[in-house]
């Protein structure tokens, strides 16, 4: 298991190719990444992500060791950035690897809807017309019920 | 205890994290003493319902016992991935 969290962007390509080079015993490796997304108007100037060092990380660990009990997995990856990001940039992923695709699918998708609720991160919007912290959904939370 | 602000919290209250001295049993009752002090406090812990807390970087709640607590974190709904 390899739990990042930096300002740094990363290389997807070789992040992916390096996780999946690791494990020659297993047939599936499952990557979900989370790109900036312009606000609807086409004005965002930079998402900002403000988080809890020392939480964040025991957080994602937690998650992370969950998943591993939940499904077979052979290893898991999850970087998260901070910081000041622009539309375009990725934010952050996460990568599954098991022998089998259902255990690897499952497990990323578990990952990403604890890793949006439950992990202490929190995205500010700075657009042409102002600052706001984005707003946890409600569909967010109940994504969680699911499992 | 080291008490910690995050995102709009940390805005309305206009600091990070602030050591509280406290005789406090509850997260409740820290509340109620924060919010006694200020103006800022009572803007930012208007609605508990809209804050979750973590003690000792752990997701807690508002009726959670603070004895031997080191750390308290005010934070509103989480908004990672």
């Amino acid at each position: 298991m390899r739990i990042v969290v930096q300002d740094a962007p990363f290389d997807l390509g070789a992040e992916t190719a390096q996780f999946a080079a690791g494990h020659s015993n297993m047939g599936a490796v499952v990557t979900f990444t989370g790109v900036v997304r312009d606000s609807d108007a086409g004005s965002l100037e930079v998402m900002e992500i403000e988080h809890y060092p020392g939480m964040t990380e025991r957080a994602l660990t937690a998650i992370a060791e969950e998943a591993q009990q939940r499904w077979s997995l052979g290893d898991v990856l999850v970087i998260h950035r901070y910081g000041s990001l622009t539309h375009g940039e990725m934010i952050m992923m996460v990568a599954t690897a098991a022998r089998h695709r259902k255990d690897a699918f499952e497990a990323a998708e578990f990952l990403m809807d604890f890793l949006k609720s439950r992990a202490p991160f929190w995205k500010r919007e700075v657009t042409a017309h102002g600052a706001d912290w984005v707003a946890a959904k409600a569909e967010d939370e109940d994504a969680l019920g699911r499992w | 205890m080291n008490v910690l602000y995050f995102a709009w919290v940390r805005e309305r209250i206009g600091l990070p994290r602030e050591e509280v001295q406290s005789e406090a049993a509850t997260v409740s009752e820290l509340v109620d003493e924060l919010v006694a002090r200020e103006a800022r406090y009572a803007a930012a812990f208007a609605d508990r319902s809209a804050l979750r807390v973590a003690i000792d970087q752990e997701l807690s709640d508002f009726d959670a016992p603070l004895a031997g607590v080191r750390e308290v974190a005010f934070f509103p709904p989480m908004t990672g991935g």
